[in-house]
């Protein structure tokens, strides 16, 4: 079964991952490295991607003409989606376990909606949907 | 050489003597498909037919008769209800397949026809010129395969559509057909250099692909500057591959590289090629980037570079190209020159223009020439600035690496 981790970043996780000090940011780069080579090791790993920054993401929808409109991020957005695994997995105790483990790249403090320090960021766990189930008879 | 390699130079030879005889380049292009899969199960276990062309034209050609035959009974069928006189099926299986060393440059021009999309081309000319699957080039662009199935067969219709006949172009047209051929190959080599998306910077296989098809061009028309240029300026920039990246696949630029990784071989070979290519007469953007590409890989540190010529070549590329990547460099050889200040001076011009306004690079430029003019806190923020707006993540991990070791000797 496949499960997607989305890795959700509060409003001013960007801003603050964008002046991390050298050495958390050496220690982020290399362990996002390590996880990814040690997920296609095992043969878990479907893919993964990580998003470019939300200030340059857009907010599009169709017109009356049909046309897009576009608009910028709304300002009251909480959190961003900031990258995702897809991992086939033999349960969803697996999938848990690599997400609990993705949650513990360093990283600086960062501070939460509620604006408390969130140690580690929470990871959402999805499956994926399947395509049609065998006839049953 | 490997079955896989020997399939590939094959592709083409198989592919041309299928289209000249059917005229039929969509159905050939499948039946060789079917053929190389053939081959691909059977040669590594039964071993290599002692005329390994000759087998992949006579299997690709038998499923192309199948293929027409079942299009002709059906065709038939209809043809007899609407007016009773049969369509005959062609005696393809009869004759001796022909052979012209001009094939694989005829494909080239049918698969870089100015019609395609050049997303349709490249992976066209991937499957039909580079004999690879459409299962590996699917792998190498990190899209699905019925993607590139797709683009393929729309590429095959346009083809249909537009009715190029299977020759080479006429004398009047040539030059005008060549540019496209070697856009995508060029297309393809970068493709490879520098992965659009995702996390790893190089895609070896594609770069590699793109100097195999560029020599057999460069063979089949020597003395043509612009193919000896490009070959030379893939070389000359593959030549620095080992370098270009570290252990996590972090870019590390151009003055940054351990220069001891360059491969030699590939700069003799490209900085020949060069001074050929400039010899041929018109001198083309790829011959003057060639030049450029071969001043820096000849030169043992970034301060030994010929700074002065690499100026000069950029002001005449200039003249060349309004591409605004080739502004950028040109205002960074300005900045070796004459001094950070005056390469900042050029870079203000580019504050309005509407192709460089938000583009990562501008910033990312500009921060690098305010960090070797002595504007620290300047440069931290623009490399920042920089890093919000890329979308390789090399190299933003590479821009807030920058800033954020400027920002601790700022202390």
């Amino acid at each position: 079964m496949k499960y997607m981790l989305i890795m959700n970043t509060p409003r001013d996780g960007y801003t603050q991952y964008m002046s991390w000090p050298r050495k958390i940011l050496e220690a982020n780069i290399a362990f996002m490295h390590a996880f990814g080579k040690k997920l296609k090791d095992t043969g878990e790993l479907v893919g993964a991607e990580g998003l470019a920054a939300p200030t340059e993401a857009r907010l599009v929808r169709a017109g009356k003409d049909g046309k897009p409109i576009t608009d910028g991020v709304f300002p009251e957005s909480k959190e961003f989606l900031a990258g995702y695994w897809i991992v086939d997995v033999d349960s969803s105790g697996r999938a848990f376990q690599i997400a609990a483990e993705a949650s513990t790249a360093p990283g600086a403090p960062v501070k939460g909606a509620d604006g408390k320090l969130i140690e580690h960021l929470w990871i959402e766990v999805r499956q994926i949907m399947s395509g049609p189930p065998k006839e049953v008879g | 050489m490997t079955v896989e390699r020997l399939l590939r130079d094959l592709a083409p030879q198989a592919l041309a003597a299928l289209v000249r005889r059917s005229h039929d380049f969509a159905a050939s292009e499948d039946a060789v498909q079917e053929a190389l899969i053939a081959a691909a199960d059977q040669w590594p276990r039964q071993g290599v037919p002692e005329q390994p062309l000759g087998w992949l034209i006579r299997v690709a050609l038998r499923r192309l008769t199948d293929a027409l035959r079942s299009e002709v009974s059906r065709r038939n069928r209809e043809a007899v209800v609407a007016a009773g006189s049969p369509v005959a099926v062609d005696p393809l299986l009869h004759e001796e397949p022909t052979l012209d060393p001009n094939d694989t440059l005829v494909l080239l021009f049918m698969c870089c026809h100015p019609a395609l999309t050049p997303a349709s081309a490249v992976a066209l000319t991937l499957r039909a010129v580079g004999g690879l699957t459409t299962a590996e080039i699917a792998k190498a662009f990190l899209v699905p395969e019925a993607t590139i199935g797709q683009r393929i067969s729309r590429a095959k219709q346009s083809i249909r559509a537009s009715g190029v006949p299977f020759r080479l172009p006429e004398a009047a047209e040539y030059a005008e057909r060549l540019g496209p051929v070697l856009q995508v190959l060029y297309l393809i080599f970068n493709e490879g250099y520098t992965a659009s998306t995702g996390a790893t910077l190089l895609r070896t296989d594609l770069s590699s692909e793109a100097i195999r098809l560029n020599r057999q061009v460069h063979r089949l028309l020597p003395e043509n500057g612009d193919v000896a240029g490009l070959l030379a300026l893939l070389l000359l920039t593959d030549a620095r591959r080992a370098a270009r990246t570290g252990p996590q696949g972090e870019l590390i630029p151009l003055d940054e590289q351990d220069r001891a990784l360059w491969d030699r071989q590939a700069i003799a070979e490209g900085v020949a090629l060069t001074n050929a290519a400039l010899a041929m007469g018109s001198v083309g953007a790829y011959q003057v980037q060639a030049a450029i590409a071969a001043l820096h890989d000849e030169a043992e540190s970034v301060a030994d570079t010929d700074w002065p010529q690499i100026l000069a070549l950029y002001e005449m590329l200039k003249g060349m190209s309004d591409n605004p990547v080739v502004a950028l460099s040109h205002a960074i050889a300005t900045a070796m020159v004459e001094g950070p200040r005056a390469g900042l001076t050029l870079l203000a011009l580019f504050q309005d223009d509407e192709s460089l306004r938000g583009s990562h690079r501008l910033d990312a430029v500009r921060a690098h020439l305010l960090e070797r003019a002595g504007e620290r806190a300047g440069a931290v923020e623009l490399y920042r600035k920089a890093a919000a707006k890329t979308t390789s993540m090399p190299e933003r991990n590479y821009l807030l690496m920058k800033a954020a070791r400027m920002e601790e000797a700022l202390g």
